[in-house]
């Protein structure tokens, strides 16, 4: 029998699971939507075809994840099995699955994405991407209709959105034209659009002139208005900050976020208006990157069971049970065959499935850089950077220029640190 | 009470064995077996019955008490205390102060690089102290001058406060107990629910908002303005522990002798002189004592304004607690050797700032 806990992060930071047994599995899961208990429910087949395994799937807040995972596998009292987002960040801990699967099967489903968990001299199979998501942005449709503005084209660029945005705020009196998710993530395919390499000749950067001129595209925007200031200048530190309550509220034009985002547009937003994604706007630099991501399910090395561990999650990696699990959590699938089947999912509105198609249409836009930047285990320190250097630029505290600068000092000092 | 009124029947009349003659007049007093008596008779039993299972106890002591001599046997009753403390007080001090002198973002002390002073080196290393700009580490000189700027105004404002409401509520007003609880209730609520609370009051929609655009004063935002987000933090925090430190001036109040007012009352005294002259000479101590506890405070200020406005716009309410949380353990990479590097120095500002209030305090005393 499968148990679905609801554990506090104290209780995993105190190292409170319950003492292993025999064939006990523990998966430290967190959902954006409903993943955790579609797994849950699926991996109650895998228990009746595996007698004497007990799959045990701890739901944890995503913040536990973030924090206290990887002090737990440090300290080697961590679960056996975890989705996480840290891809790369957390290589070293991963059990290679290579002796237990068909690498064969793995290498044709999954493709591009195994790189992301793979790091220097550790090129196993470690991890199966078991949501791919894309950054694009959503807009209310009603709000254009209503201030008579037609929705700009796909070949778009940024500055098209921003006029097309804030004429429609001021002809519909909406508080807010646009807003982006207050996250390093969320803003890379934007600099990435404007010309920023990312990974740079001297190794990764976050200064270069693209990265610079979509730094003070960003913080003159929050200046006129255009963005709502609210979300980058109502936070401090590298705190996470979205807008969707904003856009939901019918309050916001142009939201830039992710597909992660449709579930929560689709039960939300229901008939209040109509909203629908246009993916990633073009940049000055001729690229409509958007940025990839998601989480993934790694086993790793500290388990007791690592033939179990690998069985598991190779049952989830199986054409059907990942079609299965994509359908029912309303995710992208990253499993090429699933993706090129199509996914048929369940319970959502036309406008829901019609943005998940539109994200799916987004994925070959996304640049090299950015698919690079998804896998480079430092991004997680990149993020943070960006997220507080560019609000003080915005608030006012640092010129762009120094900044930039600044980006450029913690990032080297990040880097050293790491090593 | 039985007791009490036996007793004090029994006073007038001493006889030279006196407690027989207490006990006497208690049992006619109470008319029956006297309840001490009753009780006696019970703790006869317990002894008893408990007297075999301590003797269990009291063997392996006598034991040990034969092999350590009676000295050393404290530190057999004292073990179980130094070892919690030891565990959870003193080796996380040494423990910090290990990391403060390694580097890298790995847990485990085997696996960090020492790297001496440099954790120090990079925080003190500046252009100019008064200008963060010039920093390298500027984020800890803004949380240093954050800091700073708060615990003045924050322990100024609440300290000045809590006198005023303490002397208010000291004084003979209606509903006197009513005010003295309002004062406190805010103490009882977790930080995190006085920032919750707040930020509902003022964010854009928030409950201020609101009313002046009923007004038609019209709204401000007041959580994304820099000014505006420290004031109410500072706002923030003295509501919220302001009823704490009444309450001891009060008790400091209360512990004024009269008679030094009667006298003061006959010298025809004006209450200005009286305040100036016999209140607050003779709140010094206790006074003293709230100045040491609030400054304290005010620099380990974290949740409230880590849950109000997440320290910023930008990183204007970013204390320096929220500092050490964010290098440590928030971001990426976690920093742990600076993060420990930065804790000591607030530990070392916190010992000398005691240190101060411990010598004015002498001085006091012996002037």
């Amino acid at each position: 029998m499968t148990h679905l806990k609801l554990l506090g992060t104290t209780a995993l930071a105190l190292g409170l699971a319950a003492p292993a047994m025999a064939q006990e599995i523990r998966f430290m899961c967190y959902s954006d939507g409903n993943e955790c208990e579609v797994y849950d429910d699926v991996l109650t087949r895998f228990e009746a075809a595996n007698p004497g395994v007990d799959v045990i799937v701890d739901v944890v807040p995503y913040q536990a994840i973030l924090e206290n995972l990887p002090v737990q596998l440090a300290a080697g009292t961590g679960p056996d099995i975890a989705k996480v987002t840290d891809l790369g960040g957390l290589n070293e801990y991963y059990l290679d699955l290579a002796p237990y699967v068909d690498t064969g099967y793995w290498d044709a489903s999954f493709g591009g994405t195994l790189d992301w968990y793979r790091v220097g001299d550790r090129q196993g199979y470690y991890g199966m991407h078991s949501q791919l998501t894309i950054t694009g942005a959503f807009v209310n449709a009603t709000l254009f209709e209503q201030a008579g503005v037609a929705l700009p084209g796909p070949e778009a660029t940024w500055e098209d959105w921003a006029a097309a945005s804030r004429a429609v705020a001021e002809a519909t009196d909406t508080p807010f034209p646009m807003a982006i998710d207050r996250s390093g993530h969320r803003v890379a395919g934007p600099a990435v659009s404007y010309g920023a390499a990312l990974n740079g000749p001297d190794g990764p950067t976050l200064s270069d002139e693209g990265f610079t001129a979509f730094v003070q595209q960003f913080v003159d925007w929050h200046n006129d208005g255009t963005i709502a200031r609210d979300v980058w200048a109502g936070q401090g530190g590298a705190t996470y900050q979205d807008a969707a309550q904003e856009f939901i509220n019918g309050e916001l034009v142009f939201y830039y976020s992710g597909s992660w985002q449709v579930s929560r547009m689709n039960d939300q937003v229901g008939d209040f208006f109509d909203w629908q994604v246009v993916g990633s706007p073009c940049g000055p630099a001729g690229a409509c990157s958007g940025m990839p991501g998601g989480a993934g399910i790694v086993g790793f090395e500290q388990t007791e069971h690592p033939e179990i561990v690998a069985a598991v999650i190779d049952f989830l990696a199986q054409e059907d049970v990942y079609a299965e699990v994509a359908a029912r959590t309303r995710n992208l699938p990253a499993h090429l065959g699933v993706a090129s089947a199509g996914v048929a999912f369940e319970d959502v509105t036309p406008a829901a499935q019609a943005a998940l198609s539109a994200f799916a249409a987004d994925l070959p836009d996304v640049a090299p850089a950015a698919f690079w930047y998804q896998g480079y285990p430092g991004n997680r320190a990149m993020f943070g950077i960006t997220v507080e250097r560019v609000s003080q630029a915005i608030v006012g505290e640092l010129s762009v220029e120094d900044a930039v600068a600044r980006m450029a000092d913690d990032l080297a000092t990040a880097m050293a640190e790491s090593q | 009470m039985a007791e009490t009124t036996g007793q004090g029947a029994a006073a007038p009349a001493p006889t030279p064995t006196g407690d027989t003659a207490a006990a006497v007049a208690l049992t006619k007093s109470a008319g029956a077996v006297s309840p001490r008596a009753l009780k006696a008779r019970g703790d006869g039993l317990a002894l008893r019955l408990i007297a075999p299972v301590m003797r269990l106890v009291e063997i392996p002591m006598l034991g040990l008490q034969r092999l350590l001599g009676i000295n050393l046997l404290a530190w057999v009753f004292l073990l179980p205390n130094l070892v919690l403390f030891g565990l959870f007080a003193f080796l996380p001090v040494v423990l910090n102060v290990v990391y403060a002198g390694t580097g890298g973002d790995n847990v485990l002390l085997a696996d960090r690089p020492y790297v001496g002073a440099r954790n120090f080196a990079l925080l003190t290393e500046c252009g100019s102290y008064l200008d963060p700009n010039t920093c390298r580490e500027d984020k800890f000189w803004r949380a240093v001058w954050n800091t700073a700027w708060f615990v003045t105004l924050q322990v100024g404002i609440m300290v000045g406060f809590s006198l005023l409401t303490a002397i208010v509520l000291n004084r003979d007003i209606r509903a006197r107990g009513f005010f003295r609880s309002v004062f406190f209730f805010p103490v009882l609520l977790s930080p995190v629910v006085v920032a919750l609370i707040w930020k509902w009051i003022l964010q854009r929609e928030g409950v201020l908002n609101a009313f002046l655009d009923w007004t038609g004063i019209g709204g401000y935002n007041w959580l994304v303005d820099a000014e505006w987000a420290f004031a109410w933090s500072v706002f923030l925090s003295v509501w919220a522990h302001m009823g704490f430190y009444t309450l001891i001036l009060l008790a400091g109040l209360q512990a004024i002798p009269r008679d030094v007012y009667e006298a003061a009352t006959m010298d025809r005294a004006s209450p200005w002189r009286v305040f100036r002259k016999i209140t607050l000479p003779l709140l010094a101590p206790t006074m003293l004592v709230v100045l040491v506890l609030a400054l304290i405070k005010g620099v380990q200020t974290f949740d409230e304004v880590y849950a109000f406005t997440g320290g910023g716009p930008g990183t204007a309410t970013t204390f320096i607690i929220q500092y050490i949380y964010e290098e440590g353990f928030a971001g990426a990479p976690r920093l742990f050797g600076l993060a420990a590097a930065a804790s000591l120095m607030v530990a070392g500002v916190l010992v000398v700032l005691t240190l101060v209030q411990l010598w004015v305090n002498r001085r006091n005393v012996d002037g």
